[in-house]
């Protein structure tokens, strides 16, 4: 609660509207024991005062009435009414929302469809046919606002009920023995609730303004009682002879409709999680950096150097240390691993090197990516453009995030070709069904049509593929391309990605935390933990012989086909967060062979191609240091 | 041995598309007739690719799906209005996603006091009880019974998911993909967790993976699933040692190995679920491929002693 009212007045101007409105919710509190005169009290002979007059602070009306009691009564009715109207549509609109959308099929349909005929009438025009219907009056005015309303809630709360409905706890509930009430009730209804609050305070405003619309033509309270529509209405017929009759309430509805707005924005954005990652302020270009020093250029370049980066998030007060100094060479035509669990730092690694970590919370702290020779950390955003895709491409997880959903196959991929070569559409066409046959896509120039949505899983990962290749990388950088595929299709990525790298020489920086397709597929790896690299050789030698303990237990845990029925070796414990690493080796606490010795200072990363940190390697490697 | 759970001719069409009136769009044969047993105390793995029916079938053994056809049986009794607090007291289910599987506004012990109370009337004390025996099998601390579940790592949800099955006090546990989200060095605690609490508890699971090795290594009996229908059935230690079905085979040639060998680069895509072929629904990727087999559907029949295939040329 404290951190959400700290996030809300950190919104400048929703504070400023929490204040406002705060100010005038109390005075309409406590306006009957306030000293002012009776709201209706008829003095003809005091008519049009001006405000300021002894007695009359804000003046009086045509009638004598004096306005500030008539404002503050009038305040108090309008807010009421709106607060009415709102909590009306809220209960009702939710309440059709969670159930079409908890029950779906046949209710969800016929409901929806009301809830459509009831949108499909301009509201205004809805709510005079309604009061048309009740007859005027402020109670009428209050339903008729409700129920235009009740169709805006209806299908929000039928959005968020849908995602709830299919989530797997309603299925756990149903299977403890719940039934739909006592499951909507107290498995659907508190997760929706946020929502309805966030659409109520981004609501109530227009229908406080709605419900003075209504008065204000008559049809909403009925004179003498004062609310802000009638005193304007009231005020109409002497707006250029006594404006301040019509200033004043016009001011207050100002007042209330602004502050309500910039409050409920404020609340809506405070309650959005994204706000608390500072994922909703303006993401920069590429990755901040803040580097204090930069290391040397060694003479002869590579054509991949890592060198020592450190990249981590700043959230408020937390520092997540993410890559905590990693170094990886990367030579043409090679193909890298980069194993480790999720959390050791292997995306933020392979993100870092194009700029393309998230800023804020991302910053590059240290090191250097050096693209042969050229440090690309801290290099210009245009710099760093040109060069994605076109020299370095990467192929991620989930290709839907490579590929827009709205764009044929083959219009992205001729679309990712012009971006570089100017060769022409129909050429950079042709060209894209080509990398389609390339990939091993069966009726190309077919397939080129269509949306990915219209491939499997496996055909978009090959279009995925065909994108990275489409501008001839030198290098690719693949996080994770097959983790979410099936074995079978996982083999004829796998091997495809095999047969580009030795047919075109692409250099492959390969992410995975599958110890079978390391084995198969990469000459070289390296073992990442709590940011770190903990042990690098080449794949035989760091599979059949590891030396890092943690290498070691970690394939020990990988149950592998054809060994039987078997107890699972198994590592206790978990990996530490990040932004809380133990001193020394940060596998210390899950170690069986830790000393005091592992839990103090720095433990280098020692060796020539062959490379552990750890005080008391394993296998060969211990051989050779004993 | 007594049999734990049955399935006769269970089936599931699913209508896509539908309409307020009239006919639907499309059908799919999500799981098409299945018959098979579980004895009590085994573990029945079941592997197949996505969208072969694993977890259609998984939902209608526990009653979170009506089955279009066919019949349930579980320890004898026959349960065959889907309701899913009739099953809940024999046979529990454990979800693939540790964390969706958790209502994230209540706290652990609210989630796991609903089913001592609903579906054994319990009184306070007496889940109080329970659900510390329960905490202590699944090895968490009782101080994360007032927490919420996104203070959880993943694994430690699933040891949590875990409970609440128990909870139900059911002797069978159904197990989506357990493991599937969880990093191996977990992946490896909460295997184990399940093996102890078996022995334990005399559990009967039927374990449901993608990953060939997993199941292997946990299972009495695997059932290999494509497509929507059994294709294969034998004893653990034989079914990817020596498959009988061309589609096993390929299975267990494409799982990533130390060592071995990339496969082929082409072996075919799965057919259009709302158009099936007529025949064998391996017939587009398999080698053996005849034209029988693209014209009649193979049943599942016995090969030799105790290994099932749905093939008319099994290897
Ligand atoms: N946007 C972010 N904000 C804060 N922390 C993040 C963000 N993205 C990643 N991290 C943290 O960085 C660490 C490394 O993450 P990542 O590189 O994605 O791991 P891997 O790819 O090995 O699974 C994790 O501890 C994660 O929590
Ligand atoms: S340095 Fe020490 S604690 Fe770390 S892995 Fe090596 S032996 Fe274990
Ligand atoms: S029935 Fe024919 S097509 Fe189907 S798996 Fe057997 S051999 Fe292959
Ligand atoms: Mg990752």
């Amino acid at each position: 609660m404290g951190a959400f009212v700290k996030l809300l007045f950190r919104n400048r101007l929703a504070g400023f509207g929490a204040v406002v409105l705060g100010v005038i919710v109390v005075l309409a509190l406590i306006t009957p024991w306030l000293p002012l005169h009776p709201p209706n009290e008829t003095v003809t002979a005091n008519r049009f005062l001006r405000p300021g007059t002894p007695g009359h602070l804000l003046g009086t009306d045509h009638l004598g009435r004096d306005l500030l009691s008539r404002l503050l009564w009038g305040t108090r009715l309008s807010l009421a009414v709106g607060f009415a109207a709102a909590v009306i549509a809220g209960v009702v609109g939710a309440a059709i929302g969670i159930i079409a959308g908890y029950f779906g099929g046949r209710t969800d349909n016929v409901t929806m469809r009301g809830v459509d005929m009831l949108m499909a009438f301009p509201y205004i025009l809805l709510a005079l046919a309604i009061v048309a219907a009740l007859g005027p009056g402020l109670m009428n005015a209050l339903i008729a606002v409700a129920v235009v309303n009740i169709p805006f809630f209806a299908r929000n709360i039928r959005g968020i009920t849908v995602g709830i409905a299919n989530k797997e706890f309603i299925d756990a509930a149903r299977l403890s023995g719940m039934g739909h009430t006592r499951i909507l009730l107290t498995e659907v209804l508190p997760n929706v609730i946020p929502v309805i609050v966030i659409a109520m305070s981004t609501t109530i405003g227009w229908m406080i303004l709605e419900t003075a619309g209504l008065s204000f033509l008559g049809l909403g309270s009925q004179p003498p009682q004062a609310d802000l529509g009638s005193m304007l209405g009231e005020a109409r017929s002497a707006m250029i002879t006594a404006p301040h009759t019509s200033i004043v309430p016009g001011v207050m509805i100002l007042l209330i409709v602004m502050s309500i707005n910039l409050l409920g924005d404020g609340v809506r954005d405070a309650l959005d999680p994204r706000l608390r990652s500072g994922a909703l302020t303006r993401p920069l270009p590429a990755t901040q950096v803040a580097r204090k020093s930069v290391p040397e250029v060694p003479a002869r370049p590579g054509l991949l150097e890592i060198d020592a980066l450190e990249t981590q998030f700043h959230v408020g007060k937390r520092v997540y240390r993410a890559v905590g100094g990693v170094t990886l060479e990367l030579k043409p035509g090679e193909c890298l691993g980069l194993i480790g669990e999720s959390g050791s730092g292997k995306s933020v690694t392979a993100l870092s090197v194009m700029g393309l970590v998230a800023s804020p919370p991302g910053v590059i702290t240290g090191g250097a990516v050096r693209l042969e020779g050229q440090d690309l950390v801290g290099a210009r955003y245009e710099r760093l453009r040109s060069l994605r895709g076109d020299k370095v491409a990467y192929i991620f997880q989930d290709p839907l995030s490579t590929l827009h959903p709205l764009y044929r196959v083959g219009d992205q991929l001729a679309e990712a070709i012009l971006c570089h070569h100017g060769i022409g559409r129909a050429a950079a066409m042709e060209r894209a069904v080509k990398l389609l046959e390339d990939v091993r896509i069966p009726n190309a120039s077919a397939r080129a049509r269509a949306f990915p949505h219209e491939l499997s899983g496996g055909m978009r990962q090959r279009v995925a593929i065909a994108m990275a290749l489409a501008n001839e990388p030198d290098i690719i950088i693949a996080d994770e391309p097959t983790t979410a595929l099936d074995v079978t299709v996982q083999a004829q990525v796998l091997a495809l990605l095999d047969e580009l790298r030795r047919e075109r020489g692409v250099a492959i920086l390969f992410i995975t935390h599958d110890f079978g397709v390391v084995g198969q597929l990469c000459d070289r790896v390296a073992v990442m933990y709590a940011g770190r690299i903990v042990e690098q050789g080449t794949t035989r030698e760091v599979l059949d012989d590891p030396a890092h303990p943690y290498t070691r237990r970690l394939i020990a845990c990988v149950p592998e086909l054809g060994e039987g029925r078997r107890v699972m070796a198994a590592i206790p414990g978990l990996p530490p967060a990040v932004d809380n690493l133990p001193d020394g080796c940060a596998f210390a606490p899950r170690c069986d062979k830790a000393t005091e010795a592992c839990r103090t200072g720095e433990i280098a990363l020692e060796g020539g191609a062959r490379k552990v940190r750890c005080i008391h390697p394993e296998g060969s490697v211990r051989e050779a240091t004993a | 041995m007594s049999i734990a759970l049955k399935a006769t001719d269970l089936s599931k069409t699913f209508e896509i598309g539908k309409r307020l009136i009239g006919p639907p769009r499309g059908r799919v044969r999500a799981v098409h007739p299945t018959t098979f047993e579980v004895h009590a105390g085994e573990t029945l793995g079941i592997v197949g690719e996505s969208g072969c029916g694993k977890s259609t079938l998984a939902r209608m053994l526990v009653g979170l799906e009506p089955p279009t056809q066919g019949s349930i049986e579980i320890e004898g009794r026959a349960l065959d209005n889907a309701d899913p607090a009739a099953f809940g007291r024999l046979i529990q289910y454990v979800f693939q996603d540790p964390v969706s599987s958790l209502n994230p506004r209540k706290t652990i012990r609210e989630i796991l006091e609903v089913p001592l109370k609903l579906l054994h009337g319990m009184d306070r004390k007496a889940r109080a009880e329970r659900i510390a025996e329960i905490f202590e099998a699944v090895n968490l601390r009782p101080e994360f019974l007032t927490r919420y579940p996104h203070e959880f790592s993943g694994g430690q949800a699933q040891r949590i998911g875990i409970a609440r099955a128990l909870a139900a006090n059911a002797r069978i546990l159904i197990l989506d993909e357990p493991v599937s989200a969880l990093d191996v060095s977990v992946q490896a605690q909460v295997l184990n967790l399940l093996a102890d609490l078996k022995r334990e508890f005399g559990l009967t699971y039927l374990f449901i993976s993608h990953d060939l090795a997993v199941v292997e290594a946990v299972s009495d009996r695997i059932a290999v699933l494509y497509f929507g229908a059994v294709v294969e059935q034998g004893p653990a230690e034989k079914v990817f040692a020596m498959p009988r079905h061309p589609y096993t085979k390929l299975l267990a040639d494409s799982a990533p190995r130390v060592g071995q060998p990339l496969g082929g680069v082409q072996s075919g895509e799965l057919p259009d679920p709302l158009n099936p072929p007529p025949g064998c629904a391996f017939a587009g990727r398999c080698p053996r491929a005849s034209d029988r087999c693209r014209v009649e559907r193979p049943e599942l029949r016995v090969i030799e002693g105790d290994q099932l295939a749905a093939c008319h040329h099994p290897l």
